[in-house]
């Protein structure tokens, strides 16, 4: 498997596990990611997500199971897949005491761009973080969403046909985070496979395929599309009433009703019969001293497939 | 291992060190501080120590007595006193160090049997001044002595017969002046370059550490052999040019002699770099936080360079179970390879078992030091 070229599948897992004491991170998580492929890695804190990115990157040694990364073993040649990979996380940063090009000149000089293509790139990077006339600043000066550019630059100087981008666009107002998001699908085009985690359910919709990660275990794998046509098990009803939490109390209890969750100010309410219900519920809330403001029938989101499949344990809306 | 990423590391960690006003500080105005600090304040040499004197007879011959005191350049007399009451509490104050009282029949006794004594109280709160002193004050008691018995005259009023059987004549080498300045630089150099390159280097992991940026360069193909030759290389430099510094310094400053070859100085002080530097990477690498970092790397290579190095307190001097301590302390063999360069002028092969022993103490933490970094972060 480790002859150096890069087969269909940059990168696949088999079984990975990461324990830390008794405390299992990752539990057994398996996949495959095609070449120009984008995987989202969706998941609440503390899911695993960060754990299986690193292993993936030979930050961390897998306590069972074996990956593939462009070809090799992450276990045998960590350092041949680290010549192939880019990484980012918005954990740590760039270093904030260089500037634009120093940090560029930096890891142009750690990847070995050659000499003759690297200013190039380095102008290349700048424009793509829309950084032009400031590669001469500090980057602890930078903004977060500039600073995230920049180190999604930096981490594609040398041209790497897989990205690991871990949280890429945490913290980071969401005018940045759809420009990350076109440039990951300009990288993408070019054949570059990203394996990207965020826990903001929004961006699910912007990859190709969705991993959905609770407590170190894989939960679903598909295309945002295909997860959303999943049955729910039911019909999905938005209510909007006050007060809120009276309702989030007795509707469980009420007869066709399997889940409630809030989003935002208003009830994502799973029901067997969505009609039924319609004309059900607003007089058994008002009985309850509820006022039902709205009440209609809505499509699943990728978050609503989420908790319905982990019941409960909710990730971060935007 | 690639030199490009040698490089760019070594680039990356020099302007890190650039921008850094603390490590700034240390690389460039330690050395100045430390040099100017310990060559002024660090001085062993003892000139017009405060004497009170009381004289009990007041004669002239206790009088000529008293005045080679004077004329001596180690003692100055600051008070006369007139009782003993006087002494203690000039004594207590501090205003005199030593006191002289000549007794009452100082003159008697000298004409009479031909002996005589005075007392000396010295204050030995400082034991090294304390006995100092004591040697200068003999010997002007001994020159009055050898005076006295020349002069001297049988009852018949001529002169005795005087014969000194032995006599030594001592020649100083190496330190003609006795300058304790001389003998205290040379060490200043090794105590600046243990708390330069220790200080500097072990930030340098934890720096990495603690600003986040430790997960990256991990992530990328650099090896642990290229982040620690690529991170030292710069403190290398900079501990070199401090090493200069110091020297010329000392030379045309202080005047200190330097009779030995500016390269076998630089040998020297590359080993000794080597050393210092692989301990602070090493302290580095296993503290991860700078503060810890930095305390830890004073304690193991400032602290017995101050105090095992023999660069101020003679090792010859100490119990011999420390005796034996300091040959595991690195500085010992700089601080005698560069008190040999400054003031005997002593050529490599003379310096052969002290350059040997820092090579073998250099490959020893080279060795620890390469080990030490792995790149993930279980």
């Amino acid at each position: 498997m480790s002859n150096g070229s890069v087969p269909d599948a940059p990168i696949s897992a088999e079984n990975l596990v990461k324990r830390f004491g008794d405390f299992t991170a990752v539990d057994h998580v398996s996949f495959r990611i095609a070449r120009g492929e984008i995987m989202g890695f969706l998941g609440p804190n503390g899911a695993g997500k960060s754990t299986t990115i690193r292993m993936l990157c030979g930050l961390l040694r897998p306590t069972e199971g074996h990956a593939n990364v462009a070809g090799f073993d992450i276990l045998r040649e960590p350092e041949r897949v680290r010549e192939h990979i880019g990484y980012m996380s918005q954990k740590f940063s760039l270093y904030g005491d260089l500037t634009v090009n120093e940090n560029l000149r930096f890891f142009g000089g750690i990847y070995r761009v050659p000499q003759d293509v690297l200013p190039e790139r380095m102008r290349f990077a700048v424009e793509m973080a829309g950084l032009s006339g400031r590669e001469d600043e500090l980057v602890s000066s930078l903004a977060g969403g500039w600073k995230q550019r920049l180190a999604l630059g930096c981490a594609i100087l040398h041209r790497p046909p897989i990205l690991f981008l871990d949280e890429p666009t945490s913290g980071v107002d969401p005018e940045s985070r759809r420009r990350f998001w076109d440039l990951i699908h300009a990288l993408s085009d070019d054949g570059v496979s990203v394996l990207v985690s965020t826990h903001y359910m929004d961006e699910a919709e912007y990859c190709n395929r969705i991993a959905l990660i609770d407590r170190g275990r894989l939960v679903a794998l598909d295309s945002p599309a295909a997860l959303k046509q999943r049955s729910l098990g039911g019909a999905l009803l938005l209510i909007e009433c006050d007060p809120i939490g009276v309702a989030i109390a007795a509707l469980p209890k009420a007869p066709g009703v399997h889940e409630v969750a809030a989003f935002g100010n208003a009830l994502h309410v799973l029901v067997d019969d969505a009609d039924a219900a319609i004309t059900a519920l607003p007089p058994l809330l008002s009985g309850q001293g509820v006022k039902t403001e709205r009440i209609e029938r809505i499509a699943p989101t990728i978050e609503d497939i989420f908790v319905q499949l982990v019941g409960g344990a909710r990730p971060e809306s935007p | 291992m690639k030199l490009t990423r040698l490089k760019a590391m070594a680039v990356k960690e020099t302007l890190q060190v650039w921008r850094d006003p603390f490590s700034l500080l240390i690389a460039l105005l330690m050395p100045f501080t430390q040099m100017f600090l310990l060559g002024y304040g660090f001085n062993l040499d003892i000139k017009h120590l405060p004497v009170c004197v009381y004289d009990r007879e007041a004669s002239q011959d206790s009088q000529a007595f008293l005045k080679r005191f004077q004329a001596s350049a180690y003692f100055d007399i600051v008070q006369v006193a007139g009782n003993y009451g006087e002494i203690t509490t000039s004594l207590d104050r501090g205003k005199c160090e030593l006191a002289i009282v000549i007794p009452p029949d100082f003159t008697e006794r000298l004409n009479d049997i031909g002996v005589s004594s005075v007392q000396a109280i010295v204050d030995a709160t400082d034991t090294n001044t304390a006995n100092i002193a004591m040697g200068y004050a003999q010997a002007v008691v001994g020159g009055f002595s050898t005076d006295a018995q020349i002069s001297a005259t049988d009852s018949k009023g001529r002169p005795l017969q005087f014969i000194q059987p032995v006599d030594m004549e001592s020649r100083v080498w190496f330190n003609e002046a006795l300058e304790s300045r001389n003998f205290i630089i040379p060490g200043i150099v090794a105590l600046i370059m243990a708390l330069v390159g220790a200080q500097l280097t072990s930030l340098t992991i934890s720096r990495e550490w603690e600003r986040g940026t430790m997960e990256l360069l991990v992530s990328t193909p650099v090896s642990p052999m290229e982040v620690m030759l690529g991170k030292l290389a710069p403190y290398f430099v900079i501990g070199l040019l401090d090493a200069a510094f110091c020297l010329i310094f000392g030379v045309f400053w202080f005047g200190v002699p330097f009779r030995g070859a500016v390269s076998t100085f630089f040998v020297a002080t590359a080993l000794f770099l080597v050393v210092v530097l692989g301990i602070g990477y090493l302290i580095s690498v296993k503290i991860k936080s700078q503060v810890g970092a930095a305390q830890i790397g004073l304690l193991v290579t400032l602290l017995p360079t101050a105090l095992l190095s023999g660069y101020a307190f003679p090792i010859d001097q100490m119990p011999p179970p420390v005796q034996a301590v300091t040959y595991l302390v690195f500085a010992r063999y700089y601080v005698t390879a560069l008190k040999a360069l400054f003031l005997k002028g002593s050529g490599i092969f003379d310096l052969a078992p002290q350059l040997l022993a820092m090579v073998v103490y250099a490959a020893v933490v080279a060795f620890l030091a390469a080990r030490a970094f792995r790149k993930n972060l279980d």
